[in-house]
């Protein structure tokens, strides 16, 4: 279960004197299981990108397996595929419709052609995977706080039983509150579902805490894709792309430029915590 | 598909028609459709491409930006077409199974097909070098006589500028939840019109709902920048005509003499030279 | 008496079944007050629903007090003489940047306000070339909206304000649904204003990193305001800010915490800078 993309470009309004390629020859390996922190500003192909991947755009060049099976090719089934490789767009509680939150999250597994009990019992347990109460099930979505829409518009595509999620952008237009709930939740489903998550993001802050891997976009190709630490590590190369690494980065280099021997490979407080702490201690033992 | 309506669209470029004061542009696109409408023949028309082709010249809008207006009524200029070509009856020329193309059919629908291309050119050409708030501000000037029979021109006028100012936003917001629901599953394809109908109620509901919170949003705006109607306003670009927008009237004007001259006679010179010609 | 006083205001909005009976009552503001002098800088932090906005709207007669009284410049905003002098004295920018400019082309979006005010048109124009030049968008007054980035777009709305020569500018969450890159133009924007023209600024935000600067802070909870002082005196009280689920800045965090482990630093660090000098004293003392 993994998605390979090989060289895939994108170009909008081709063969028009406007055309702009969004994409430019990007070669990726998706395995099972990762959560990726897509990073990149706006602008820099990473919406276009992920709407590769459930087939929602089509490459100019280029293909894109999904289980080793080519997305593009006749006869492959792209609603399957679109069920397997969930997307979650920017600000996706502009999606709900239906009179109920309970019946709007029915609607993605209903379009699969599910039995109702099996439509029913998915939209339940999509519904307790993003923690929203029972209390709200048979309200309107509309009725809801910002936070809780996005939870229902979430399940909505969970609801799908996908094998990768990715989500545009999640936390857009939350407050930190509704943020780090919103994050927290995707972190706890990612961990009970086993599940690729792929999240897309211009914050570097809301990633760093939780993906194993980070890869950076910039003018349609990609940058870096590594480890948290490892790209963070080049937060000089990342501002000149309108990208900053966590504030703490900085802090240990201030200090790093004003002779303290403390390491600026640090991503978290709680790291950079422990680095000054350990730096005195060695100070006291000399 | 949905991103090709032009209507609506300003295209920017420094052009003379770009400058032409919009109750101009107005005026003159009325008169071009309204010739569209005397003109009958093949001569008429040749003199409505040529003043066309000129004014798209002067204008340096792209063309393919004059056409891209098109595509979005192609099912209707397709219909047109069809329905005159099999339903005219005539003087038959073809005869596919119970199908008869007749001789008026093909002429009636050739001519049909003209007009409309003509007059969405023609109307494109007005909205792509007119920024909405000119057109609306030349709209409002030209049907001001209409303030003292208690018509409320200002407040048409600005809705119209609002309607034509959101009317990209809003096609993007379609494009988006479209693709939103495509993710979720939905067909908007296939099935019978009753499903494709019911099909597209994921795509209305979340449509509307923004459309209303963005109206809402957007009259709190207005009001906090002290919008009250048309009373004490004053303009920031108050319309005044110039030497130029004469010439342009006096230019449409002798389109549409040298059109009707043109429809009325070239048949019957044309007709003498080739009989002339024959003999 | 400040530009904007607020004295013991209360907003309650009754909500409504679908019948229209009421079903309760809710308080959006309860009891605040405020005295905000000609000149300052003042920032409103608050989650989603803490009545902040509700408050911003107060502040330019969208809303009226349902107790209490506002008063901008001297003039009662439910005196209805005072309306559009109140409009004018006290300009507004929203969050949607979409969803608040009006014209089809940058410079005429600008002059919308100086129209309704009835501006001579030569007036007119000399204020959208100041406006425009204030925020740095001047070269773009030919262009449309819909081309611009979010940042650029509110930066435009700031200008239309300007354009009506306000004293004060009130900005509800103008950068929530901007990028980190809108997010830094538009702020400097504003900052701008502040110490070059001496507008009175009240900026709403739930972004900590954008009140540094200010020279007062209110934070809203449950629509009252539940701290206020300096940027400094607010951020030291980290935890207090953490029960709220507000954001605060990773430097102050990580100052809070070594402090927590017995460093000897003082409370409401803000800046890298003051961080840095703070561990130079801790070392010193070793």
């Amino acid at each position: 279960m993994s998605i390979i993309i090989d060289k895939v470009s994108h170009v909008y309004g081709e063969h028009t004197a406007m055309a702009v390629k969004a994409l430019n020859e990007i070669s990726l390996v998706i395995p099972d299981g990762q959560f990726i922190g897509l990073i990149g500003h706006t602008g820099s192909g990473k919406s276009t990108l992920v709407q590769h991947l459930n087939g929602l755009m089509k490459a100019t060049s280029g293909a894109i397996y999904f289980n080793g099976e080519d997305i593009d090719a006749d006869g492959f089934n792209r609603k399957l595929l679109r069920s397997k490789v969930g997307l979650v767009f920017q600000y996706p509680e502009h999606q709900l419709f239906e009179v109920d939150v309970f019946t709007d999250v029915c609607f993605g597994p209903k379009n699969l052609g599910l039995s109702k009990k099996e439509v029913e019992l998915r939209a339940y347990e999509a519904l307790k995977l993003v923690g929203l109460d029972d209390d709200y099930f048979y309200q309107s979505p509309f009725d809801l706080s910002g936070g809780q829409k996005r939870r229902v518009a979430i399940a909505g595509v969970l609801a799908m039983k996908p094998e990768v999620l990715i989500l545009d952008e999640p936390t857009a237009g939350l407050d930190p509150k509704g943020r780090d709930e919103i994050l927290d939740q995707i972190f706890r489903l990612k961990n009970e579902m086993g599940i690729t998550v792929i999240l897309v993001s211009h914050s570097m802050e809301d990633v760093a805490k939780y993906v194993d891997r980070i890869i950076v976009m910039n003018k349609g190709s990609i940058l870096y894709d590594d480890e948290p630490r490892e790209v963070f590590r080049h937060y000089e190369a990342l501002e000149e792309v309108g990208l900053a690494a966590p504030q703490v980065t900085y802090i240990m280099k201030e200090l790093r430029d004003h002779g303290y021997e403390v390491s600026d490979e640090v991503t978290t407080i709680d790291e950079a915590k422990e680095e000054i702490i350990r730096y005195f201690k060695n100070s006291v033992r000399k | 598909m949905l991103r090709d309506i032009t209507l609506g669209q300003y295209y920017q470029a420094d052009s003379i028609i770009h400058r032409l004061d919009p109750r101009v542009k107005l005026g003159s696109t009325i008169i071009f459709i309204i010739s569209l409408f005397l003109f009958n023949g093949a001569a008429g028309y040749l003199v409505a491409a040529v003043f066309l082709a000129l004014v798209i010249k002067l204008s340096r809008v792209p063309f393919r930006f004059m056409i891209k207006g098109m595509k979005a009524i192609l099912f209707l200029l397709m219909i047109t077409v069809v329905f005159n070509l099999f339903l005219t009856p005539g003087e038959p020329l073809i005869r596919v199974w119970t199908l008869t193309i007749t001789k008026e059919g093909v002429r009636l629908a050739i001519l049909l097909a003209m007009r409309l291309s003509f007059l969405i050119i023609g109307s494109s050409v007005m909205t792509l070098t007119t920024t909405p708030n000119q057109l609306t501000d030349g709209m409002e000037k030209m049907l001001g006589p209409l303030k003292k029979i208690k018509v409320p021109v200002h407040e048409i006028a600005m809705m119209m500028s609002i309607a034509l100012r959101f009317i990209p936003i809003l096609m993007e917001e379609t494009d988006k939840i479209m693709k939103a629901q495509l993710a979720r599953g939905a067909d908007f394809e296939s099935g019978n019109l009753i499903k494709k109908a019911k099909s597209l109620v994921p795509l209305l509901v979340p449509l509307f709902i923004s459309a209303f919170r963005r109206a809402n949003d957007l009259a709190m705006a207005m009001e906090a920048r002290c919008y009250r109607g048309g009373e004490y306003r004053t303009k920031m670009k108050p319309l005044h005509y110039g030497r130029k927008d004469w010439i342009a009237y006096i230019m449409v004007g002798s389109y549409l003499i040298i059109g009707i001259l043109a429809s009325k006679f070239l048949p019957i010179v044309a007709g003498e030279i080739i009989a002339r010609f024959w003999s | 008496m400040g530009i904007i006083e607020v004295k013991d205001l209360v907003y309650e909005y009754i909500r409504r079944d679908e019948e229209g009976n009421v079903e309760g009552i809710t308080t959006a503001v309860d009891d605040v007050n405020l005295d905000i002098a000609q000149g300052d800088f003042v920032a409103i932090l608050g989650h989603n629903g803490s009545g902040k906005s509700t408050l911003a709207k107060h502040l330019n007669a969208i809303l009226y007090p349902a107790e209490g009284t506002v008063w901008v410049d001297g003039k009662d905003t439910k005196q209805d003489q005072y309306l559009w002098d109140i409009r004018q004295t006290a300009g507004m920018v929203f969050q949607n940047p979409d969803n608040q400019i009006i014209g089809q082309m940058v410079e005429e979006d600008v002059g919308f306000g100086p129209e309704n005010m009835g501006v001579p048109t030569k007036e007119i124009w000399e204020r959208v070339e100041e406006s425009l030049k204030a925020v740095g968008m001047y070269e773009f007054r030919k262009s449309s909206p819909n081309k611009l980035s979010g940042g650029q777009k509110q930066r435009v709305s700031i200008a239309g304000v300007i354009a009506m020569h306000p004293k004060c500018i009130i900005l509800d969450e103008p950068t929530a649904m901007l990028d980190p890159k809108g997010r830094k133009e538009v702020i400097r924007a504003v900052r701008a204003l502040n110490d070059v023209e001496r507008i009175t600024v009240i900026l709403i935000t739930h972004y900590m990193e954008e009140v540094i600067y200010a020279d007062r802070v209110y934070v809203m909870d449950k629509g009252k305001i539940t701290l206020q002082g300096t940027p400094r005196e607010v951020f030291s009280e980290v935890d207090r800010l953490r029960d709220l689920r507000l954001d605060v800045p990773q430097v102050t965090v990580l100052a809070h915490e070594l402090r927590k482990e017995g460093f000897p630093i003082p409370r409401g660090i803000l800046t890298k800078q003051e961080f840095r000098e703070a561990i130079d004293q801790c070392r010193q003392m070793l």
